[in-house]
């Protein structure tokens, strides 16, 4: 009984929890060291271009003419493609968020164990599909399915990289969703049980309430997914510079185009230096989506 | 008192969890009006049995369940609506589960559930119920504050609120005492006692002290069987039939 008050800890076992805990600091602090080098970096390499005269910092958020080759009039605007952008994953989450919702209600709330499990699998594979299979689909299944169903003569567009990336979003926010929900404590679906709700008014009026912060985490990956997505949407949206009337329409994404031009925009011209400012705006985006999310889930938190 | 006037008739009733079987075909009867102590060691069976009751039992998986358990005559395992079989018995849980809602809304829940909207309609509910709980002068000014924020006592009281919401005939307690104090758990009797003359009060406790002063009939069970069945006098008494009742209710069980 007084063997625990007179044991000494080894030596090794302090220093080794000391060198643990510093460990841990490190990964911890490398995390906003990496993402301020981040922004560093690609910062550095787009500053040099408000040096120019030409250069109008409204001009490239608020025109659509892209000619970054041109031999007389180089012009950078980038509006359509943030519209771009925006058209396809407002699509995709229109897709997704309810389909991914909806089935991750049924897995964990009305789904039976071994339908679970076998669709949990097949959900799994789902999101391991890599991105530029994903880019393969649209553009030769999707695509050809487009044209045949809706008769427009190109059938990469708004509405195909917006599917794709609804397909592609829609495991992720399944299976985030699906633990937020098994995450709420099966007292709360007891106790609302045992006070005479159906299924359907415990999922709505409980689970959905206790849950909704990991549910908008799961939305919220799924946007910054579509945001970021790149190389599907390269492939499946057309990459038509303009402005989109409909979802039949051709568009380019800000990520697609960096994809696409970086490679042969010489280091250090204009194009070049335009292209990585495009990045800083694709950062400044994802950073503003994260940082409303945030606010939000902080606001829920507090009530 | 024959059968028929029973508030809840249980007939051989028996309960597996999986291959284990764990209520071995009991057979009792429960007053219009009474309360029934249950009393009983761990592991006997009491929570098992209100779950049964109220047909919680269904969503544990693998539970098999034979026998009848009657309420207002009308098997439980036949009614027309388990929801509003549900509405009919208020259960309040050993820990308090306060959803996460406000005071105002967990009270409000069940009655919205079932289809009641009129703002003035659930004002007078929601006092009601808080009032019967004991717990009303509390909490009147900060409904709308999350329920999850108030002390363990309160919360239990507020379940209890919340019981009561549905207007059941029935109320069934599962050791609501253990996370209160014993000033509040009084406060509480003295509601219990009160709530008597409008419904049938189950009460399941450790604390055979509790029955004793509560029950009208107090029930034993041991290991998924009744022991004895009796007036609460008998129970506590100088000459419970069985000797294993009066080792128990004297505290030298186990
Ligand atoms: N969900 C479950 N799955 C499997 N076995 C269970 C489950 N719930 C209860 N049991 C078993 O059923 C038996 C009776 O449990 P029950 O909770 O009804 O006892 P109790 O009398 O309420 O005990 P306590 O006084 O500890 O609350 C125990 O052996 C328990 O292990
Ligand atoms: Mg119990």
């Amino acid at each position: 009984m007084f063997a625990v008050r007179a044991a000494k800890r080894a030596p090794w076992a302090v220093v080794g929890e000391k060198i643990i805990e510093a460990l841990v600091y490190f990964c911890g602090f490398s995390a906003i060291v990496f993402v301020l080098g981040i922004f560093v970096f690609v910062f550095k390499e787009a500053l040099p271009i408000f040096a120019h005269e030409q250069f109008s910092l409204t001009e490239f958020l608020t025109s659509s003419d892209w000619y970054p080759t041109s031999e007389s009039n180089k012009r950078y605007g980038v509006f359509a493609m943030i519209v771009g952008t925006a058209s396809v994953t407002v699509l995709a989450m229109v897709i997704a968020v309810p389909f991914g919702l909806g089935a991750a209600i049924y897995l964990s709330e009305f789904c039976g164990q071994k339908t679970r499990e076998t669709l949990k699998i097949v959900i799994e594979l789902l999101a391991a599909v890599p991105s530029v299979v994903w880019g393969f689909i649209g553009l030769t299944v999707m695509s050809k399915l487009i044209v045949q169903y809706t008769g427009t003569p190109v059938g990469v567009n708004v509405l195909n990289g917006g599917l794709i990336l609804a397909l592609m979003s829609v495991p992720i926010i399944v299976s985030i969703s699906e633990d937020a929900l098994k995450a709420v404590p099966d007292s709360y679906r007891e106790a609302a049980i045992a006070l005479g709700v159906t299924r359907w008014q415990l999922v709505w009026r409980v689970l959905l309430p206790a849950a909704k912060q990991g549910l908008l985490a799961a939305v919220l990956l799924g946007v910054g997914r579509g945001v970021g997505e790149t190389m599907a949407v390269l492939m499946a949206t057309g990459h038509a510079v303009h402005i989109p009337h409909g979802v039949l329409d051709s568009v380019r994404t800000l990520t697609a185009n960096i994809a696409a031009e970086l490679g042969e925009a010489p280091a250090g011209s204009d194009h070049y230096r335009v292209l990585f400012l495009t990045g800083v705006l694709l950062f400044t985006l994802t950073f503003a989506v994260n940082l409303i999310a945030d606010t939000i889930v902080r606001g829920i938190r507090r009530k | 008192m024959t059968a028929a006037e029973n508030h809840i008739e249980v007939r051989d009733l028996r309960l597996s969890y999986g291959l284990k079987e764990v209520i071995h075909g009991i057979s009792f009867g429960i007053r219009r009006h009474e309360i029934l102590g249950v009393i009983g060691p761990a592991q006997s069976g009491k929570t098992s049995l209100l779950r049964c009751i109220n047909r919680t039992i269904d969503f544990t998986p693998d539970t098999h369940v034979s026998g009848t358990i009657e309420v207002d005559g009308e098997d439980v395992r036949k009614v027309r609506s388990v929801y509003a079989l549900r509405r009919k018995i208020g259960m309040v849980a050993p820990l308090p589960v306060g959803l996460p809602l406000s005071i105002y809304d967990n009270v409000a829940f069940a009655p919205r559930s079932a289809g009641l909207h009129r703002r003035a309609d659930l004002d007078a509910i929601v006092e009601q119920c808080l009032r019967q709980a004991a717990l009303w002068d509390e909490v009147k000014d900060r409904l709308e504050s999350l329920g999850t924020k108030l002390s363990g006592g309160q919360q239990q009281r507020l379940t209890i609120a919340r019981a009561l919401s549905h207007q059941p005939e029935i109320l069934c307690l599962d050791e609501f005492s253990i996370a209160i104090d014993p000033v509040t758990t009084m406060r509480i009797e003295d509601v219990l006692k009160e709530l008597r003359k409008h419904m049938t009060i189950i009460l399941v406790t450790n604390l055979t002290q509790q029955a004793r002063r509560l029950a009208d009939r107090t029930m034993f069970m041991w290991k998924g069987e009744i022991v004895e069945l009796d007036t609460t006098e008998v129970i506590f008494g100088e000459n419970p039939k069985d000797q294993r009742t009066r080792d128990y209710v004297e505290g030298i069980f186990g």
